[in-house]
């Protein structure tokens, strides 16, 4: 221990070295210090950046689109949407009646604390120019695993009694409605999200509503 | 030029004396081997610890193997698995050694910690010993989860989207950290390759560098003993202790027989039961993955299974029963202790910021808090634990039964974590998340009750008892 310990005052007695020069020493060295943590962290940048999406992968994420004349009354289609299975579901009457009568077990009717662009926030949860159109994520809100539809209307062993339609998720449990609104008391707390999305005639584009009326 | 030798350890022959002119060769020899003094009275539970070591090599040797033939690219990965297991000689061993070397990998470790719990193994002056282990064990999961991921089976890529997600709590950054992670919007190619590179570079060598660093603490401050007394109070003529004996060879020689035990049940799995019924290799990975059909249930591997059942068990039932209990801990804390009125009233304070705080926020933060916190609470094992000896041979019984709950609860929310959630089993979940937390909250103070038995001055042998 001994020699490498230089003491302060040894130091201070040599003459080359006056308090004034340890001092602008010291203020060097903590300087040059500064600036190579500085430099050490622009060169950590690069390898950082170099992990987040490829522009390939924000290509892959552009939007999808689906002529949505096709689908039936009633009937639900899945599209593939940045790897994600989107939900196209054109409800009938008696599904959006059944809509309303659920409200009081869903734990955010209103959508509050779901993700969904401002015009697909309401009780439908779709664009009020085409209320019948759920556009939807397929993603669980719990831990993202895929709901599956329970598109029929009366008893049905996990949706209950009284179903009026709706997703259940096969993992935790966590149950929706036709609206993608998430029932009380499960896992998942907030609604299924709705993604950006706008028409152009016939044909939905998910995945972007730039232009959007 | 003068050789200028800084030890004086003898060398064996000109050889050697050639090499330990220029190297600490016979030095490090003696200091970690042969003369490194280890306490005579070693037991069964002390073969973890380099059976830990012959596992980690065993997944290093496999993986190079393994890695010579794996495509890590998510339209190529599963179809090499299978090639692998098929077409190339031998691989089909090679890969069971390691799937099955992966889950020993976690028995051994486990054992290797309820060892250092009842010894005391953790407490002053192992404590970086403990917490190096601790930051192993957590680099050991993080291994682990990023291997599951390379089969590109169903089970892996659901998996990996559960365990991804759960960052997506962090409030603002928790949506770009995950992106991050995943280099892409779903779990894809950019994160099966990032894993791979995880998987086989960066994490064994940050796992080797660990060990090394745990073997360096071990050997500066000594091994602990079933009896928990420091050997180096009771010195022979030489100044060696009375009942240290060399590691090499009492200690090499007896591990081996251990490296035979581990080796008999290690390949009678690989052999006849390489996915144990569905708990080493789960059924639903014996399919490629696939982005729009999530399994049924989504369990991780059995390893995991504990820490995802305190995970699922975080519900709004569970965080309501946490706050009324904080505000009841703060009450009783209040009333039944001698401190100043201020400490007092502080405590019961917090009680009731707590109390608002768990009543306040989502279930699904706090599952991920809870997880975490329950493996740092390892970390804080050293310094919970109040009791004056540090063996369970001598140790008050208010410790032996809460350290049995203990296991009792970690057993039970490990079966919970394999199994789909029931109303039943989520409440069971709770209860044992609940033993879980109070085990270790309430270390200090049943550590520090009872009587303990006295401390011998030598070690006990087996035949003594």
């Amino acid at each position: 221990m001994a020699d490498n310990h230089v003491s302060d005052e040894s130091v201070q007695h040599s003459d080359e070295n006056s308090v004034e020069d340890i001092k602008r020493r010291r203020f060097i060295t903590g300087i040059t210090a500064g600036f190579g943590a500085v430099g050490g962290a622009m060169a950590v940048t690069p390898f950082v950046m170099s992990m987040s999406p490829s522009e390939r992968a924000k290509n892959a994420g552009a939007p999808v689109q689906y002529d949505y004349s096709k689908i039936q009354e009633g009937q639900m289609v899945k599209v593939e949407w940045r790897g994600k299975p989107v939900v196209l579901l054109k409800r009938t009457p008696e599904m959006m009646q059944g809509l309303k009568e659920i409200e009081g077990s869903l734990a955010d009717v209103m959508s509050d604390q779901s993700i969904q662009p401002e015009y697909a926030k309401n009780e439908d949860r779709s664009d009020p120019a085409k209320p019948e159109l759920l556009v939807m994520e397929g993603v669980c809100t719990h831990l993202g695993c895929s709901p599956v539809e329970k598109l029929a209307i009366g008893p049905d062993p996990q949706m209950g009694d009284d179903s009026q339609g709706g997703f259940f998720c096969p993992c935790h449990g966590s149950k929706f409605d036709l609206a993608g609104r998430v029932y009380k008391n499960v896992p998942a707390t907030t609604n299924m999200p709705v993604p950006p999305f706008k028409f152009e005639g016939n044909v939905i584009v998910i995945g972007d509503d730039v232009g959007r009326a | 030029m003068a050789i200028h030798r800084h030890d004086n350890h003898k060398s064996a022959n000109g050889f050697m004396k050639w090499m330990d002119d220029r190297m600490p060769v016979t030095k490090v020899w003696n200091e970690h081997l042969a003369e490194y003094m280890a306490p005579k009275n070693f037991n069964f539970w002390y073969y973890f610890g380099s059976l830990a070591i012959l596992v980690l090599v065993i997944q290093l040797v496999t993986g190079i193997f393994l890695t010579m033939h794996y495509k890590p690219d998510a339209a190529l990965a599963f179809a090499s698995v299978e090639y692998i297991m098929r077409d190339v000689p031998y691989g089909w061993l090679i890969r069971y050694m390691h799937s099955t070397g992966a889950s020993m990998f976690f028995v051994v470790v486990y054992m290797h910690m309820f060892r250092g719990i009842i010894y005391g193994s953790h407490r002053e002056p192992r404590e970086l010993v403990w917490l190096i282990g601790c930051v192993i064990f957590v680099a050991l999961m993080a291994e682990a989860f990023m291997g599951y991921l390379l089969p590109w089976g169903n089970m892996s890529y659901w998996g990996a989207q559960v365990i991804i997600s759960l960052f997506d709590v962090i409030p603002y950054f928790g949506p770009m950290l995950t992106e991050w992670i995943r280099g892409d919007f779903v779990i894809s190619d950019a994160t099966l390759n990032r894993f791979f590179a995880f998987h086989v570079i960066l994490l064994p060598l940050i796992l080797v560098a660990l060990v090394f660093l745990h073997l360096v603490a071990l050997h500066h401050v000594g091994s602990n003993n079933p009896d928990g007394i420091d050997i180096y109070e009771e010195l022979d003529e030489n100044g060696h202790p009375k009942d240290g004996i060399p590691f090499h060879p009492y200690y090499t020689v007896k591990d081996l027989v251990g490296v035979c035990g581990f080796l008999i049940i290690y390949l009678g799995i690989i052999f006849f039961f390489p996915d144990l019924g569905g708990i080493f290799l789960e059924k639903d990975n014996f399919a490629t993955a696939n982005p729009l059909q999530t399994p049924p249930d989504i369990v991780p591997l059995w390893y995991f299974t504990p820490f995802y059942s305190i995970l699922r068990a975080s519900t709004d039932t569970l965080l309501q029963f946490f706050a009324y209990s904080s505000v009841i801990i703060a009450v009783a804390a209040a009333l039944l202790t001698k401190f100043e009125i201020k400490v007092k009233a502080g405590i019961l304070v917090a009680g009731i910021v707590a109390a608002l705080v768990f009543m306040n926020s989502s279930g699904k933060a706090w599952g991920v808090i809870l997880m975490a916190a329950a493996i740092v609470c390892f970390f804080l094992l050293p310094w919970l634990d109040r009791s004056p000896v540090r063996s369970i041979r001598y140790r008050s019984w208010p410790f032996k039964v809460a350290l049995a709950i203990f296991i009792v609860a970690f057993f039970i929310l490990g079966y919970l974590g394999m199994n789909a959630p029931t109303p039943v089993k989520t409440l069971m979940a709770q209860v044992c998340t609940c033993i879980y937390f109070a085990f270790f909250v309430l270390m200090p103070w049943f550590t520090s009750i009872g009587k303990t038995k006295p401390l011998p001055t030598r070690l006990t042998m087996p035949a003594e008892h």
